[in-house]
């Protein structure tokens, strides 16, 4: 096999340069949520005395109460347009034809699919969990995810052109299977929903403890959708990711026979992925147990993801097992 | 203050009663992030089922843990009472709840929709529009546009008597699917049990120009099931012709690694012709119910060993096991008679050997390009003829001489293919004849396989109903007021359902157009 490594130049460049304009989109969905803080917090401050801040002096016969002087200036000045928020969006989907563009590269460059060791698992799922958080403004707007999603991207793509890098190598013959293109694409989709289902049931965990009193700074919080909305979007999305996650089991277990003699062996991934299927389980079935909607059951979404992530990254370098094909 | 007293329950009342909390949502969740919890050692634990030589390897290393982790059956943690205790309560609760839950809603396949409520301007999606034109006709109409969205419907009477509202349910599939997963999870259960119960898993390793009988004496590792007999070893033989693997190239930064293995076997069921047939990797062959996998392979070297009188003693194929990449491999070779003494050699294969500047040999590419094969010779009583079952992989030289090799007078022997070399004490002589290769086959049979993955594949289109067909409830009703008539539309979700409110307008949209409303 010879490897065209004019490609794989190109899938590098690419990755890179998706990485730049992503961190650019980081910053300016961060920059979002700051706007959104400032824009609610102007009224509020306007409105209300609010104590022991910046401003206040106690002078011991009995407080007093001022208004914050920087938020009052700042109730006087418009709320900026959400162009931030519409440059952020842009950025990303510019990111993301050029992150597929790497990941492209790097396929033509191997001649199959370039998810086949976990540099190219990073390079492809990450493209895939930014093309679920993409897809899914078309049902719902999520964009204030965008921070939490190109975060968890960003962190991902540097771990993964940095620790995970190889070279294009061909497939071991257990590789060379149908089965590689099906099972691995589905799990990372599975992956890309749970990931959007684990940002939302954060944020779902901040407005509820904002609304019991007790994250007061995150003053953004109040832009977004209501604790009980935002878990019914997580709910809606992680369904969708359970039901590619319960085929990724099925189907590795299909592919397992062929390869390995047995359809089930306890092999550590096999057993992680069972854990993880057995995590969102009990979250759909959380939502049908008193007592368990809310902030329960987005603990549990937040906890399956990241025994996905464990799944991935600790498993894969340094558990024993079959599934040995991190190229590292 | 009067405290609430409870009945004294009896031992009826109290089976009553776990039985209900055993079959409770917030138990079956329980046991589920149990399972989930109970898992997890066994990933941080060597398992004797999938890992058996670092069960070993554990062991040795942790010599104070490993009795706890025995006590506790970490290291057969999915075959464990606990763990097998979790599931099985899980599926019994799962039971528990599957049963009540089918007779309901076998009650509510045969049930008419409910009456319509009172009040419709309560629920969600609730709209009205006024049209002219009959009642009775609108009412109809309703009806049927319902029926055509696939829902059951059922006419009640208003206060005058005559029918004046629709109530219409659909989506009865998302509770078959939900019970059709769970009761496809009992069959996937049942049949991994069964298939577990019936099956056999053998290992045996075959060099090139070898056969073997699918036989339980002929296998040197062998899993029955708990039901196993001998008779479901069905009459077969491989006859091991070729192994070919292919070694990359071109591609510079990976020289040397497999991309491809090839077996030609023939093989030779009872009373029938032999037949060629070829098994790769993610391509087993499938013989008499059982499917026969390659898992791994390696070199046999051929050695013979002669007596002082040039007599051979020994001349046979040894496996020897391969360490790295480029296949530098270890094996022992037993000669327990026909010579002097008993001898053991303990050899190191290089198929491509280089010597690196520290003076070892090392192997730079898994094919035989420059074969050498390196053997440490010992002579003592080998322990092989006190009955007690040895490693035919490992040697104990504890008891045993080095007679040649870096602890003995006469330096390690090196051959290469066709090469003889004297041993030292005038013993005799020693050849690598070939090198021939080997593979590790593994004979597999599961006869509930396919169930289980039936079953699955009936799970997995029940999980999907289950989520994603909306069980809703719309009404009309229709009233007669000055002249024209009032029609109020409604629904009703039972279960997650994003959905409703569309639907509900849709509805209204098209009852409006049947009733010749422009929109």
């Amino acid at each position: 096999m010879i490897v065209n490594e004019t490609l794989v130049s190109y899938s590098v460049i690419a990755v890179y340069s998706a990485m730049a304009i992503y961190t650019l989109a980081f910053i300016m969905f961060t920059l979002d949520l700051s706007r959104r803080s400032a824009s609610v917090a102007a009224p509020v401050a306007a409105l209300q005395p609010v104590g022991a801040r910046a401003g206040v002096v106690s002078d011991g016969a009995g407080d007093t109460l001022v208004l914050d002087s920087a938020d009052a200036a700042a109730s006087t000045a418009q709320p900026p347009a959400p162009r931030y928020l519409r440059a952020a969006m842009a950025l990303t989907m510019i990111g993301w034809v050029i992150h597929l563009g790497a990941a492209l590269f790097r396929g033509l460059a191997a001649g199959r699919v370039p998810w086949a060791n976990m540099f190219e698992f990073s390079l492809t799922a990450t493209a895939i969990v930014v093309g679920v958080f993409l897809l899914v403004q078309l049902w719902n707007d999520l964009r204030f995810l965008g921070a939490f999603v190109l975060g968890f991207a960003l962190l991902a793509l540097g771990i993964g052109t940095t620790n995970f890098y190889v070279d294009v190598v061909p497939l071991p013959p257990a590789l060379q299977s149908g089965w590689l293109v099906i099972h691995v694409f589905v799990a990372s989709l599975g992956t890309g929903f749970f990931a959007i289902g684990a940002a939302l049931s954060v944020v779902q965990l901040l407005q509820a403890r904002r609304v019991a009193g007790g994250v007061s700074r995150l003053r953004f919080l109040d832009t977004l959708p209501a604790a009980e909305v935002l878990e019914n979007l997580a709910y809606r999305v992680i369904v969708v990711g359970f039901v590619f996650w319960s085929f990724t089991l099925i189907a590795g277990a299909v592919w397992a026979e062929r390869a390995w003699g047995r359809y089930w062996g306890w092999d550590t991934k096999e057993v992680w992925t069972f854990i993880i299927w057995t995590i969102f389980a009990g979250y759909i079935h959380a939502r049908a147990t008193r007592g368990w909607r809310g902030s329960r059951s987005a603990w549990l979404a937040i906890i399956g993801f990241s025994a996905v992530v464990f799944n991935f990254t600790i498993v894969n370098l340094f558990f024993k097992g079959l599934h040995a094909y991190s190229g590292l | 203050m009067v405290g609430i007293v409870q009945p004294p329950l009896g031992p009826l009342g109290y089976l009553r009663y776990f039985w209900r909390q055993l079959t409770s949502m917030r138990t079956a969740l329980l046991l589920l992030l149990l399972l989930a919890l109970a898992a997890v050692p066994g990933s941080l634990v060597p398992q004797v089922s999938s890992d058996p030589n670092g069960v070993i390897q554990y062991r040795a290393a942790n010599p104070t843990i490993a009795p706890v982790l025995d006590f506790f059956q970490v290291f057969t943690t999915y075959s464990s009472v606990w763990f097998s205790a979790i599931y099985l309560l899980l599926f019994v609760s799962l039971i528990g709840c599957v049963i009540p839950r089918t007779r309901f809603h076998l009650d509510a396949l045969r049930a008419r929709p409910p009456k319509t409520p009172a009040r419709l301007d309560r629920l969600p999606g609730f709209m009205t529009r006024r049209v002219d034109g009959d009642a009775t006709a609108a009412v109809t109409a309703a009806r049927a546009v319902l029926k055509s969205r696939g829902y059951r419907t059922a006419l009640y009477p208003g206060a005058d008597g005559a029918p004046d509202s629709v109530s219409a349910e659909r989506g009865y599939l998302r509770e078959t699917g939900n019970l059709v997963f769970h009761v496809a999870l009992i069959g996937v259960l049942i049949t991994v049990g069964v298939g577990g119960g019936l099956g056999y898993t053998g290992q045996r390793v075959v060099v090139e120009g070898f056969a073997f009988s699918n036989s339980l004496a002929s296998y040197d590792s062998f899993n029955p099931g708990r039901f196993f007999s001998d008779s479901f070893l069905s009459p077969f033989s491989i006859a091991v012709d070729s192994f070919a693997p292919t070694y990359e190239e071109a591609n510079r930064r990976a020289l040397g690694q497999a991309i491809d293995y090839t077996l030609k076997v023939t093989t030779t069921e009872r009373d029938a012709v032999p037949v060629p047939a070829v098994i790769k990797v993610n391509s087993p062959l499938s013989l008499g119910g059982a499917e026969v996998y390659l898992l791994g392979n390696g070199y046999a070297p051929v050695l013979t060993v002669r007596d002082a009188t040039g007599h051979a003693v020994f001349s046979q194929p040894t496996a020897f096991l391969p360490q790295d990449a480029n296949l530098t491999s270890l094996g022992v070779v037993k000669v327990p008679d026909g010579l002097d003494k008993q001898i053991a050699m303990r050899g190191f294969l290089y198929p491509s050997a280089v010597t690196l500047t520290s003076g070892a040999l090392a192997s730079n590419y898994p094919d035989l390009i420059n074969p050498t094969l390196t053997l440490e010779v010992y002579s003592g009583d080998l322990g092989l003829d006190n009955g007690v079952g040895t490693n035919a992989y490992a040697l104990n030289t504890d008891n045993l001489t080095q007679i040649a090799g870096r602890k003995a007078a006469t330096p390690t022997i090196k051959l290469t293919p066709g090469q003889k070399i004297d041993l030292p004490d005038g013993l005799g002589s020693v050849e690598l004849a070939s090198i021939p290769r080997f593979v590790s086959l593994q004979v597999h049979s599961d006869p509930a396989q396919g169930w289980v993955l039936l079953f699955a594949i009936l799970a997995l289109s029940g999980l999907i109903t289950s989520l994603f067909v909306p069980r809703r409830r719309v009404w009309v009703r229709v009233s007669a007021s000055g002249g024209a008539l009032d029609i109020e539309y409604a629904g009703l979700a039972r279960g997650d359902d994003p959905g409703l409110d569309a639907a509900v307008l849709d509805i209204a949209d098209r009852h409006s157009q049947r009733l010749g409303l422009k929109l």
